[in-house]
């Protein structure tokens, strides 16, 4: 099967975590989709790292889990903060400052 | 036999050249040191021996960038070191520098400990007595009571920093990922640590950490798409498939590199990543409601420093990787900065808090840097250099005043309150007066001297569109700025108006070294600017 149809699924689930970013508006939702982007971009990778027959693209995979998994871990640790002061993880609900 | 089941040889240990890489070692070693203070020491000692530390180990760093340029690695001896990881040449080196000296002076700023009145006989900072706790509930009580303190933020910005000191050296897509990362997570955790207004430093944190993180993936998925286009991650590496003459080209490679879809759509999601960072429009959303919700010595350092260390992203990436489609994104980065310039200005013009109006010129500023990036020259990149170190200590300054103007609710940063300041303390009104006038670029300033040298080098290359804008947008601008100081001097100071708090001499050494370094480059640019000219050369 050629690789390609792996960076076709790397594409559409990019842009299916994309639009969830964008249309979701529970935060948690919203950063599990950010979650969904960064593993898009760690497929698109390894496929990469396939097609050229070097290991550069796997190494980055590799990095990418590391630097997500803290990501979670601010994320999430700000994400509670903010549910225990409002009783909401809506981020509609997060605008006491608008333009 | 394949790559990727049988080991190649034997794994020779990598070559490291620490002396080159030491100014940012020493910066990241000193933030894990001070998480291990965090862990081991008594309370009562960590706030002493976090800011000793911090003090030191900037100090220590600032000495090894001197000594490295010293050693002529800014000029003949620039090098890449780690593995082609990092470049150490002149641009990282200018920008380290300034970055390490940002990053002494907002010490002081965090570690002010005189400005909140005094809670249960202790004094505090401004940041909050215990983060996890929900404003204004009995744990915020018990923990204030019990004399907590977060000196977290020591390590979180020595962190933040070393991430910053990676971000303009960078010179593969993987540490550009990383340093990225580094430099924006312990952002994330200081915006949500202000001791007053909680609610609004917690949704600035949310905010800023959605948008970066989202910033982030594109980022990412551009660096994958690049990474396919090339086969390697090293700048150098993408910079010769882009030219057309790779060293050696496989069928993997012979098969992705006449797909210019990768290229395009690659360099676009990197470059927009960057511009997040820089926060220049259509990436600006997030500024404003950053920088007011986010504790103001918080603000300071993240306008000061984050801009430097993106540009520096951004100068190398275009000048080393992205030279030959310039004319694929050159008109591109003419539409931002053009509306980063002309948005940025007219939108302050509305603004009624002070740290809303000071984000809003960042957005502005972002745009004249830009127009200096854009001029594609030696000269343009040693314009930038100069302009952001003038402009991070302006910045930086500008903040601290900020911090400094109270009532009985903290920081007063409504404009009106403002009124009539420079009849009550004509010191401080006079000094903010003169950051104003760096902003707006008025001749004596350093605004001026670095608004002229991006200008002129943009003229030079032929940009005259973007020069006629920019100085538009600074007329604009100036409009704004000259607004404040005539509402400080010439109104009537109100009723119930806001005091100045008298700080502790960190703060007023603070203010006065960025007083001095404003008025400095604006009355003898010279020196400095032969310092950026020598320093504009980029390794590959």
């Amino acid at each position: 099967m050629s690789p390609e149809n792996y960076l076709h699924l790397a594409a559409l689930l990019f842009t299916i975590g994309a639009c969830g970013v964008l249309l979701r508006r529970n935060a948690i939702v919203v950063f599990m989709s950010i979650e969904l982007m960064l593993n898009a971009a760690n497929l698109a990778l390894v496929t990469f790292s396939r097609m050229h027959g070097n290991l550069d693209g796997q190494i980055m995979a590799f990095f990418v889990m590391v630097v997500a998994a803290a990501e979670v871990v601010v994320g999430l640790a700000i994400i509670v903060m903010v549910y225990r002061s409002r009783h909401s993880a809506s981020v509609d609900d997060a605008s006491l400052m608008k333009l | 036999m394949n790559s990727w089941t049988h080991a190649q040889g034997v794994l020779e240990t990598p070559q490291f050249e620490w002396v080159a890489l030491s100014p940012t070692l020493i910066v990241v070693g000193a933030a894990v040191i001070g998480v291990l203070v965090e862990a081991f020491a008594p309370r009562r000692h960590r706030y002493g021996t976090q800011v000793v530390l911090a003090v030191l180990a900037l100090a220590t760093a600032f000495a090894a960038v001197v000594g490295l340029a010293a050693d002529e690695h800014a000029s003949t001896q620039a090098q890449v070191a780690g593995m082609g990881a990092l470049a150490v040449d002149g641009p990282a080196l200018f920008l380290q520098g300034v970055l390490i000296l940002v990053g002494f002076v907002s010490v002081f700023l965090f570690a002010e400990r005189r400005l909140e009145p005094a809670e249960h006989g202790r004094a505090v900072d401004s940041f909050a007595a215990q983060a996890a706790a929900v404003p204004g509930g009995t744990a915020e009580k018990l923990a204030v009571k019990s004399g907590y303190t977060t000196t977290e933020i020591f390590p979180l910005m020595l962190f933040a920093l070393g991430g910053m000191l990676l971000f303009p050296a960078a010179n593969d897509l993987l540490l550009l990922f990383i340093a990225l990362e580094v430099l924006s997570l312990p952002l994330y955790l200081l915006c949500a640590l202000s001791r007053r207004r909680r609610l609004l430093s917690q949704e600035a944190a949310v905010k800023y950490f959605l948008l970066g993180a989202f910033a982030s993936a594109f980022l990412l998925f551009g660096i994958a798409l690049l990474y396919g286009y090339a086969g390697t991650l090293s700048y150098a590496g993408i910079a010769d498939v882009i030219s057309g003459a790779p060293p050696a080209v496989d069928p993997g490679l012979a098969a992705t590199m006449g797909n210019d879809a990768y290229l395009l759509i690659g360099g676009a999601l990197v470059v927009m990543g960057l511009l997040f960072k820089v926060g220049a429009v259509p990436f600006h959303m997030w500024t404003p409601d950053v920088y007011q919700g986010a504790p103001t010595p918080v603000t300071g350092f993240m306008a000061a420093a984050t801009k430097v260390a993106a540009f520096g992203a951004l100068l190398r990436l275009l000048y080393v990787v992205l030279p030959g489609m310039r004319w694929d994104w050159e008109p591109v980065l003419w539409g931002v900065a053009i509306a980063s310039m002309l948005a940025g200005a007219v939108i302050a013009i509305t603004q009624t808090d002070v740290k809303r109006l000071l984000a809003y010129s960042s957005i502005a500023h972002a745009g004249f840097i830009l127009a200096g990036v854009l001029a594609l020259s030696e000269d343009g990149v040693s314009s930038v250099l100069f302009y952001l170190a003038a402009y991070s200590f302006v910045t930086l300054g500008a903040f601290a005043v900020v911090t400094l103007v109270r009532d009985g609710d903290g920081e007063a940063t409504h404009l009106s309150k403002w009124a009539g300041l420079g009849r009550r303390s004509p010191l401080l009104a006079g000094v903010f007066a003169l950051f104003l006038l760096a902003f707006a670029g008025i001749p004596l300033t350093s605004g001026f001297a670095g608004k002229f040298a991006v200008f002129s080098a943009a003229a030079d290359a032929g940009a005259m569109g973007l020069v006629i804008v920019g100085v538009i947008a600074s007329a604009i601008a100036a409009f704004f700025y000259v607004r404040v100081i005539v509402l400080m001097f010439f109104s009537e100071p109100q009723e119930d108006g806001p005091s100045v708090v008298v700080p502790s001499p960190m703060t007023t050494s603070m203010l006065g070294v960025a007083a001095a370094v404003t008025v400095v480059l604006g009355v003898a640019p010279q020196y400095f600017l032969d310092l950026a000219g020598q320093a504009g050369v980029f390794v590959r």
